[in-house]
């Protein structure tokens, strides 16, 4: 038998509808890939493995009916553990939701069962998704597969970590300011934040509802937009939706793959690079922008001189938000409870209990920035820098059709590192936040690796809102000619993982 | 702009309904303060002629036609619950002793 794990979910596709291997099979060829190397890299927080055979199976007695099936249809996937699934553990990464059998699906998880996707299981995140290197969840860090001293990236680490490990090849992530992206830049993988309503969040636990947005994470650009496809969409469910077409991803890559890129301009962002991004991130950056170059593509420099501003605003919109989002958790429909003599208490024992430090942190900031008295200056301030932010990306679209940057300005560091320094920590994100401030669409891809430290730089492209198609164009020229450059994907550079027995 | 002392952490842990213990106290006291001090440069980095942008992309309000919709069985929605009675959700005393 194949194994069809390293394949890309576009191969095991065609593999499927060549009848060259069954949904169960595939699907059992990653659960058996998790149970090897998955107590190690801790990608899984639940592993959904009946629910996911059953669905496989249900996919295989389709084809074998001649039934017309999605073009992912059996092609397994992991969730992001924010996603709710109905009958499946969801938890955000947080111990106050341990436990929680949702009774319903995200608009997302109803798409990927109608795709026919059987769904692998939950992945691990920085508790409801504040952190950037996982080491924030409730159930314990994920670890990089290049290194599993060093951080997956956050918070989608564990969506991120999975695809990479070759125990799923696709996976849902969350973007707020970065958390699809900077994973993908730290494991040498693709993740794509569309743009803002491009996809529903409808079961999605919110984290900061002005900034919010799911998107697909993958190890090829053509794997991503196939997975954009599935995902995206109108949805009533949604306030926030788009109602406007999904835009033209698969499309998009072919013409990249297969074009020139002549007469596409590439916008450098002044602000987004230089001094504090590390040698080997600034070399592979460059070397890109040298195979755009040799693609036809023009580059220019553009200013976005506001962006220096932008961590500071993201960090009081984020905890401002994110301290009304959790006030659900009140110990009364859902999760823990810890039982004291009155609601209100009971309340503040769940919570001190339930919730970790980061989360602690921003609740508090959030309820500072929100009250009276310091409203105008902190939150009001924030969404004033907002606009200038937007203001900086319109002129910058001006002169160019993408922008691009380095995604993190490091490769990934030792866990334990940041963990007692929040603003370190929040600097892994000083490239990705503008984008969600902004509300447009971008992806990382894999650039190659730092000669210093040998471990894997993303590659940033931003595009205006709607225009999702672009990043899919330029992403998969750029990766055409990279791959080629390296004789293969980046991650068969990447060590083998220790297979337990 | 002012700096938070652990008094004034006190107070907000308590409005967001999470207890601290001292321990705790202390050490979010001295990060959210350097915290504070990082994020109050927005304050410098705009003037009063800036606009306030609250949602990235414009939209109206959405409706929808006020018809009934598929929603959760009361079983469904109390299925997660710490605690329930009689198909409502249970919660320990609400008023205290005084009241």
């Amino acid at each position: 038998m194949t194994d069809y794990t390293r394949a890309t979910a576009t191969e095991q596709a065609a593999a499927l509808a060549a009848g060259d291997v069954t949904s169960v099979e595939l699907t059992q060829q990653h659960l058996d890939r998790i149970a090897a190397v998955d107590g190690p890299v801790h990608a899984f927080l639940h592993v959904s493995d009946e629910i996911a055979l059953t669905a496989a199976a249900a996919v295989d007695a389709a084809r074998a009916a001649g039934e017309e099936l999605p073009a992912l249809a059996g092609v397994p996937i992991a969730v992001k553990d924010v996603l709710v699934t109905e009958g499946i553990p969801t938890t955000a990464g947080s111990r106050i939701l341990e436990g929680w059998v949702p009774p319903y699906d995200g608009t997302v998880t109803a798409r990927l069962r109608a795709a026919r996707m059987p769904i692998l299981g939950k992945t691990n995140m920085d508790e409801f998704a504040m952190g950037s290197s996982t080491e924030f969840s409730g159930y314990g860090p994920t670890h990089n597969p290049w290194d599993l001293d060093r951080i997956p990236g956050g918070s989608g680490g564990g969506s991120a970590a999975a695809v990479a490990a070759y125990e799923a090849p696709l996976a849902i992530g969350s973007d707020t300011g970065g958390s699809i992206r900077q994973p993908a830049a730290v494991t040498g993988t693709v993740g794509v934040k569309p743009t803002y309503g491009g996809v529903s969040r409808y079961g999605a636990i919110a984290l900061a509802s002005s900034l919010d947005q799911l998107g697909p994470v993958a190890r090829t650009v053509a794997d991503t937009a196939a997975l954009h496809e599935v995902m995206g969409g109108h949805d009533p469910k949604d306030a926030t939706s788009l109602d406007e077409p999904v835009p033209a991803c698969t499309a998009a890559v072919a013409q990249g793959v297969d074009g020139d890129l002549k007469g596409v301009k590439v916008g450098v962002v002044e602000q987004l690079g230089g001094e504090g991004y590390q040698d080997g991130v600034r070399s592979r950056f460059e070397e890109s922008l040298d195979l755009l170059r040799a693609r036809g593509a023009e580059t220019v420099e553009v200013s976005c001189p506001s962006f220096e501003y932008a961590l500071a605003a993201y960090y009081l919109i984020l905890p401002s938000e994110a301290s009304s989002n959790l006030a659900k958790f009140d110990s009364v429909r859902f999760g823990m409870r810890v039982e004291k003599d009155n609601v209100e208490n009971t309340m503040r024992a769940t919570r001190a209990e339930g919730f970790g430090d980061e989360v602690k942190r921003r609740i508090i900031l959030g309820t500072y920035a929100l009250s009276a008295g310091y409203y105008d200056a902190y939150y009001g301030s924030a969404q004033k820098v907002r606009t200038l932010i937007q203001r900086d990306f319109a002129a910058a679209f001006g002169k160019a059709d993408v922008l691009v940057s380095p995604t993190t300005p490091t490769t990934p560091f030792k866990l334990g590192e940041r963990l007692d320094d929040p603003l370190a920590m929040y600097l892994n994100d000083v490239a990705t936040i503008p984008a969600n401030l902004a509300g447009i669409p971008g992806m990382s891809l894999p650039a190659g690796l730092a000669p210093e430290d040998g471990l894997p730089v993303g590659f940033q492209i931003l595009a205006p809102a709607h225009e999702d198609a672009r990043l899919y164009r330029v992403g998969a020229a750029l990766e055409a000619d990279l791959v080629a450059s390296w004789g293969g994907p980046l991650l068969a550079q990447a060590p083998e993982l220790e297979v337990a027995k | 702009m002012s700096s938070l002392d652990s008094a004034q952490v006190a107070r907000l842990a308590g409005l967001a309904r999470i207890d601290l213990t001292a321990e705790e106290l202390d050490r979010l006291s001295g990060q959210l303060n350097a915290i504070v001090d990082a994020v109050a440069t927005v304050s410098e980095a705009v003037g009063d002629d800036v606009p306030a942008t609250s949602h990235p992309i414009p939209m109206a309000n959405v409706h929808r036609e006020d018809v009934v919709q598929p929603s959760l069985t009361n079983a469904q929605a109390l299925s997660g619950a710490p605690d329930a009675e009689d198909g409502r959700f249970r919660v320990p005393r609400i008023l205290g002793e005084e009241a």
